[in-house]
């Protein structure tokens, strides 16, 4: 039955013959492309100057040119070392483990250089401290090589020398009128937190006040009333039974991210069992995609829903007073915890004090094993008040000095406009940044930053666990860090390298300082002690009746501000692949939105039309709270929002220090009341229609089913597996015949893959939670070009490596079963495709290049530029390559991409490939593609065959796991699993044999060196 | 009358052809001499010379073998090296304060002799090391070696006697090119006096009446007409015209981008000839990264300066009748220039000046090539690819670096699989597969597209 489930791209597809659907089932594009209009229009041609005899002058002129130009070859330089460092072999790269920790991510990684130019940023596994690392942080690496970075320090907006500016700013701070005060970005860094100390006591009225973009604020202060220090409880979900998420997108960036790699763990049966992941929320999110069970609940719903979680739980109640079929959905997730018992834990990202103070209390009371106090996370320390107060007192004046250090208040602040107004009372001001953002601008002194991977410094990721961060290049610019421009203002002579190994060496904490800085990561204590409020057990007391009174929004829209997987808090907006990555569940590139429910939007008459070319639109509307009013706001129609409620991202709407390409979307910050993300709004419609560059409708396998395979836990567990995941047959002869027999149903000739290597990839979908992760480290080891909104539009973008996002019918699938039985034949398809439009179950899906065995693009290339491999690799020669394009048509999978355009060097795509710096980020073993020609995944060819090397070099045999492809080793959650066939020990060899795995669209025959594993949902119920 | 003008012209043309022969003969002598005379001297008979000129007593000949066999690392006669100029030395210090530096210098300077001290700290506190072994008279030979008076290079007026003497011993092959000259002179001379004599004649058979033959005319069709007459014949040379020109074209064409040969000017004067043919450096020592890299690498000039450190000129038999030591030490100054090495205090500057060399191989982006594959792992002579560099001034492209030409080597070569773990079990399967027990680079699957384009 699983596969017979029908699976949607995007609403357009729900309605009832719906002709674009249809013809884009047929067709490439919806409508005719108007050639005939143009090349039939006499007028238009004969106003045309170029007439055809120039054109082919022009022709024959740039040939003669193009064939004279290319008859002498240039003269190339090289230029070696004059003194070779001696670590640098020009050719071999470099690993190095440092942190990010930019304020928002941290993450532990492994940087990969070239001739001393980080080019990538991997996953840091090697001390099993494993951080996550999404895409943001893969992406990080491009943000060092930023057109838009401030190079130098600025005093008053002009370029000043380092000398200039302390000896003003020192002047200052000696002749101050009023507090100086520290507003910082979260360091979560001991060495930090003691220098800034050393600070304070110089200058002795400092206040150092940190401050999140977006807030824990709640979380935070739940936590230190009942613990007694300033942190978040850490979870570990690796053996977890039962999770209930209460609003809170933990596979996404809740409380600071990184729970997804443990998630994924929980989520692969073994011995039969999984975990149950029940998530009631409004947004669809990344954890909602995933879980379950998913119901939708507004933010008033929610607090309800947990203050009745509270209630069973806790306070023994056993009746609650929510509508009777969410109660039952409670119950339900009640009776799940229970059965979970110390396995099972409630999250919640309701962003009040006390929906925090119950989730602890809960999971207090399971005795919850996943939750871990004692081992606090520190990544989040903002403290919203003290923000608040801050901007009070600029006002007030009574603030004689602001030193911004890694936050842009200007942009992000919700009262933005009042701090404006306030840093014209204060005297001075220092911004640290790397950029000239709004703050920056607003700042008589500019100290400019270097980025993390030219910086020293320490993280403190948990109570327990550190990170330290060291320079894997020289600073590009004149820029100094901020921990060095505090030293030199403590008047300390030390570099802040040489303060940060005396911090750890004072600690006797019992480590060696270079193996920490080798691994990167380490357990410890801190050497920093940290005040604390020391008060612990606080009470949930009271909490959870004013919860459960939340009054739904009357009249207006819950909203509920989140941040996209792509953008985050905003901080790396200026960096083009996140721009371009799409959104996992929208699809959307280069914007934020509203998202919004059907029924809410037919009420608003809010649409998504699909225009000829099978791009999307949206209409506008004007987004209204108390005062103030966003305009212009796009809205995407989202199956599942919760109605009654209203989804925008954070993070976009960047105007200062970021190129025009990329000052997209709307800036959503001052909104964000309170540092609340939940908000009572109204709404309405605006004129104008928005273009969406959705990758939402492209790459549709025109109409084939048998792409994703999906069972329950109880199928999987019960019935035998030509059940749930059958071989594909055909009829041979009229009698079913497997898929592939060979001499009766493949008409190939096999090529021998038993001898040498034979590569495979396995994705499990249970363990995909659709990240994007991969996306962004193929771009970065493949040099896969940007090529901008315009072109996403037009479904053009280079991606190599896609994430399908398919919403599926049904709540259940015993339900749809049903209704499929209960169901004439014919009424069937539409019926069942409506009825759960409004929420639906989501699966992901990488796709990229499938390497076929039995490749269709092979066979149909006439030039030979597309060729197989005995290793399994389907290859792309393409200086072969002549552009045909009959290889991406005849491909199934359409995962061919191709070069439209010039993308590098050219001022049309003026993204990181048009500019020296940008450039410097590319890999120097993978080529660059030009014009006209087919381009796709090559299943990371160069780092096969860089394994080999090493191993023919060294004389040895490969073990299992030295093969990786970028995608399988920035996969954090093990979902992408990469490996040799061949080698009987090896993973991919036992995923091969695995119950679950199947091959997309294997009704073909292609048979692929990809492979999926079936994705099971765990909807036993207690 | 007439006639005896005729006969005095022919013997003035003569006459001026003699003299012109001799005035060649003779320039061909004189450029010959001036060639040699710009040659400096080399003090060949330095030897003789020492005999009255110097105050050290000792065998000279002998000096010279311990000087470079234990001095010449660090110090040189005229020169401060590591160690100071030597040349000298003998007036500076007495010869028991010598003995006694020379058998162990550390012993002096720890006792606290001033001029021990002075001349320590000097040199960067670069101790020399104690040569106990040399016998009084060992160092008496050094000495007298080390005070013959310097040579001095010798005047051009002096080649100019002995110029004369080496022309007429003068080389084969310059004589051979005269004689050519003249011979082809000669000739000339023949059809100018056979048309001159052919003329008088006639004029002498006008003169006494007698009737020459006249030439016939017949109206025929030039050649060129009957040529485009003949169909055939233009259709076969238009087609024999058309394959010439295709061919040609082919290879015109073929030869786009290939720079065989390529042997540009380098920014410095580097001969491969000298470090690996003369020398026999090994072609690693430099390019060390082609063990494990994919590219062989420009050595970084700190490579060149672990020797020359202490080499800052060419020996005098290094020069050639191209390229003379002043050239070579030239070239070596161009190195210590970019590198930012004083000579005169033995240390660096800091003054880095990175060295744009030309780059001669010039493989196409989209193809993948990786040294060490083809060094470390096949154990292949650099030589196969870049042909006999050891012999090379001047660096040279020396294969066509095409991909006709890889494959071909991938097609024939057969893999070095032995002692090598990683291809045991690929041997073994692919050695059952075709049948053989040596496999080829191609068998093993080198010429898949993907192996090189990606």
């Amino acid at each position: 039955m699983s596969s017979n489930k029908k699976y949607w791209k995007s609403v357009e597809e729900l309605k009832e013959n719906s002709p674009v659907v249809e013809a884009l089932q047929q067709n490439e594009f919806v409508e005719e492309i108007p050639t005939d209009e143009f090349l039939g229009d006499k007028e238009s041609l004969e106003s045309s100057k170029t007439s055809r005899r120039d054109f082919l002058k022009f022709v024959g002129f740039s040939t003669a040119a193009a064939s004279l130009a290319a008859c002498e070859g240039p003269v190339v330089k090289s230029i070696p070392y004059v003194v070779q460092p001696e670590r640098i072999v020009p050719g071999v790269a470099n690993y190095y483990a440092t942190t990010m920790a930019d304020g928002f991510d941290f993450s532990s990684v492994l940087v990969k250089t070239r001739e001393g130019r980080p080019i990538k940023i991997e996953n840091n596994a090697l001390n099993g401290i494993s951080t996550g690392a999404g895409a943001r942080v893969h992406a990080s690496v491009l943000s060092l090589y930023d057109n838009n970075r401030v190079m130098r320090p600025m005093i008053k907006g002009e370029p000043a020398s380092w000398a200039d500016l302390d000896a003003e700013v020192l002047q200052g701070l000696r002749n101050v009128s009023g507090d100086i005060v520290l507003l910082t970005q979260t360091f979560a860094s001991p060495s930090t937190t003691k220098l800034i100390k050393e600070f304070s006591d110089k200058y002795g009225n400092v206040r150092h006040i940190t401050y999140d973009a977006v807030s824990e604020d709640a979380g935070l202060n739940a936590f230190e009333a009942k613990y007694g220090y300033r942190a978040l409880a850490n979870y570990d979900f690796t053996e977890a039974k039962t999770i209930v998420s209460v609003g809170a997108d933990f596979l996404g960036d809740w409380q600071g991210g990184g729970y997804s790699p443990g998630y994924a763990k929980s989520r692969i049966p073994k011995n039969g069992k999984m975990s149950k992941h029940i998530q009631f929320e409004s947004n669809m999110t990344l954890s909602g995609a995933s879980a379950d069970q998913r119901i939708k609940a507004t933010p008033s719903q929610q607090k309800a829903v947990l203050a009745a979680i509270y209630g069973y739980i806790v306070g023994g109640s056993s009746t609650s007073n929510l509508p009777a079929k969410l109660d039952d959905a409670v119950v339900k997730a009640v009776r799940q915890l229970r059965k979970g018992g110390s396995k099972s834990a409630v999250v919640s990202g309701i962003p009040e004090d006390d929906a925090q103070a119950l989730v602890l209390e809960i999971n207090e009371t399971l005795g919850s094993s996943l939750m871990d106090t004692e081992n606090g996370k520190m990544t989040r320390q903002g403290n919203a008040k003290a923000v608040q107060q801050l901007v009070k007192d600029m006002n007030a004046g009574s603030i004689g000095a602001l030193l911004v250090a890694g936050v842009n208040p200007a942009y992000s602040l919700p009262n933005a406009n009042e701090f404006v107004e306030g840093m014209k009372n204060v005297d001075l001001s220092v911004a640290f940044s790397m950029k000239e953002d709004e703050t920056a601008k607003l700042c008589d002194y500019v100290a400019a930053t270097p980025h993390y991977l030219e910086s020293w410094g320490d993280v403190q990721f948990t109570k327990n666990t550190f990170g330290l961060m060291q320079p894997t290049i020289r600073p590009l610019f004149d820029t100094r860090q901020f921990q060095d421009t505090i030293l030199t203002w403590t008047e300390n002579k030390a570099t802040y390298y040489e303060y940060l190994k005396d911090t750890w060496s004072n600690a006797s904490i019992g480590f060696d300082w270079n193996s920490a800085v080798h691994d990167g990561v380490f357990e410890g204590k801190s050497p920093v002690n940290v005040d604390t409020t020391g008060i612990a057990g606080g009470s949930a007391a009271g909490a959870a009746g004013r919860l459960a009174q939340a009054e739904p929004a009357n009249g207006k829209f819950e909203l509920v501000l989140y941040t996209k997987t792509a953008l985050g808090d905003g901080k790396q907006a200026n960096n083009p692949w996140l721009q371009e990555l799409p959104d996992p569940i929208t699809r959307t590139t280069w914007d934020n939105y509203i998202t919004i429910s059907k029924p809410d939007a037919d009420r608003l008459g809010l649409e998504n039309p699909i225009v000829s070319n099978g791009a999307m639109n949206g209409n506008y509307v004007n987004l209204k709270l108390d005062d103030k009013t966003i305009s212009n706001i796009p809205v995407i129609i989202q199956p599942g929002q919760a109605e009654g409620s209203i989804g925008l991202a954070l993070g976009y709407g960047q105007k200062e220090a970021i190129q025009e390409e990329m000052q997209v979307g709307v800036n959503a910050y001052p909104i964000y009341k309170d540092f609340k993300a939940f908000q009572n709004v109204s709404l309405e419609k605006a004129a104008g229609e928005h273009e969406f560059a959705c990758t939402q409708l492209q790459s549709t396998m025109v109409g084939r089913d048998d792409i994703v395979r999906e069972t329950t836990l109880e199928i999987f567990n019960t019935k035998d597996r030509e059940h749930w995941n059958h071989i594909p047959k055909v009829g041979y002869n009229h009698v079913e015949t497997p898929v592939g027999v060979p001499g009766k149903t493949d008409i190939w000739e096999s090529f021998d893959d038993t001898v040498g290597h034979h590569f495979n990839l396995s994705i499990d979908l249970n363990a995909c939670t659709g990240c994007g992760a991969c996306v962004i480290a193929c771009h970065s080891e493949n040099n896969v070009p940007v090529v901008g909104k315009d072109e996403v539009r037009k479904f053009r973008d280079m991606h190599w490596l896609r994430i399908d996002r398919y919403y599926s019918s049904a709540d259940t699938f015993e339900q749809e079963k049903e209704d499929l039985e209960n169901l004439g034949a014919f009424e069937t398809f539409t019926d069942v495709e409506t009825a759960s439009y409004d929420n639906p179950e989501v699966a992901f899906q990488p796709v990229m290049c499938q390497h076929c065995n039995h490749a269709p693009c092979e066979t149909v290339c006439p030039v030979a530029a597309t060729s197989h491999g005995r290793q399994g690799q389907n290859q792309m020669a393409y200086n072969r390559c002549v552009g045909t394009r009959y290889c991406a048509n005849n491909c199934p999978y359409k995962v061919r991409r191709f070069n439209w355009f010039l993308y590098n060097k050219n001022d049309e795509f003026d993204y990181n490939m048009n500019n020296d710096l940008g450039r410097m980020v590319l890999n120097p073993d993978v080529v660059v593609r030009s014009r006209g020609v087919m381009e796709k995944c090559s299943m990371c060819i160069q780092k096969t065959q860089k394994t080999i090397l090493d191993a023919k070099r060294e004389g040895r045999v490969i073990k299992d796991g030295e093969f990786q492809t970028a995608c399988s080793q920035a996969c954090d959650t093990g979902a992408i699993v990469f490996g040799d066939v061949n080698d009987k020990d090896s993973e991919v060899l036992k995923l091969k044999e695995n119950n679950r795995m199947y091959h997309m669209l294997g009704n073909l025959g292609t048979k692929p060196n990809v492979m999926y594993q079936v994705k099971v949902k765990n909807t036993t119920e207690v | 009358m007439k006639k005896v003008t005729n006969r005095h012209s022919i013997s003035r043309t003569l006459l001026l052809a003699v003299v012109l022969l001799f005035s060649i003969f003779n320039s061909a002598y004189a450029q010959e001499g001036e060639g040699d005379s710009s040659q400096t001297e080399i003090p060949a008979d330095a030897e003789e010379d020492s005999e009255g000129g110097s105050d050290v007593q000792g065998d000279v000949a002998a000096g010279k073998d311990l000087f470079n066999s234990n001095c010449a690392a660090c110090h040189k006669l005229y020169k401060r090296s590591t160690g100071p100029a030597l040349h000298g030395i003998t007036d500076k210090y007495d010869k028991q304060w010598l003995y006694d530096w020379i058998h162990d210098s550390q012993a002096m300077v720890q006792a606290g002799d001033p001029d021990a001290v002075a001349i320590f700290e000097e040199f960067n506190k670069v101790p020399m090391p104690p040569y106990p072994q040399f016998s009084e008279e060992d160092i008496d030979n050094i000495l007298a070696y080390v005070e013959q008076p310097k040579p001095e290079p010798k005047a051009p007026a002096s080649a100019e006697a002995g110029g004369a003497d080496k022309a007429s011993g003068g080389g084969g092959g310059v004589s051979t090119e005269v004689i050519l000259g003249v011979l082809s002179f000669v000739l000339l001379l023949l059809v100018v006096i056979l048309f001159l004599v052919n003329k008088t004649l006639t004029r002498f058979a006008k003169a006494s009446g007698v009737e020459l033959p006249e030439k016939k005319k017949e109206k025929r069709t030039p050649i060129w007409k009957a040529f485009a007459q003949n169909q055939f014949l233009v259709i076969v040379v238009s087609i024999v015209f058309l394959l010439g020109a295709a061919y040609f074209a082919y290879g015109y064409l073929m030869q786009v981008g290939v720079d065989q040969g390529y042997e540009p000017v380098q920014p410095i004067h580097y001969s491969h000839k000298i470090h690996a043919g003369d020398n026999g450096i090994d072609c690693k020592y430099c390019h060390s990264s082609a063990r494990v890299s994919k590219h062989s690498g420009i050595p970084s000039l700190n490579v060149c300066m672990n020797c020359h450190k202490s080499i800052s000129e060419v020996a005098p038999e290094t020069a050639t009748e191209e390229y003379s030591k002043e050239f070579y030490d030239a070239e070596i100054a161009k190195l210590y220039d970019a590198v930012g090495w004083d000579v005169e205090t033995q240390s660096y500057t800091g003054e880095e000046k990175p060295v744009k060399w030309v780059r001669i191989h010039n493989l196409p982006d989209f193809a993948y090539f990786n040294h060490s594959q083809h060094v470390s792992v096949a154990g292949i002579a650099c030589q196969n690819c870049h042909g006999p560099v050891e012999e090379m001034e001047v660096m040279r492209q020396y294969a066509p670096l095409t991909m006709g030409w890889c494959i071909e080597c991938h097609r024939e070569t057969n893999v070095k699989m032995e002692g090598n773990k990683y291809y045991e079990k690929i041997h073994e399967q692919l050695s059952k597969k075709y049948g053989v027990e040596q496999l080829t680079a191609a068998q093993m699957g080198a010429l898949e597209c993907g192996k090189c384009h990606y």
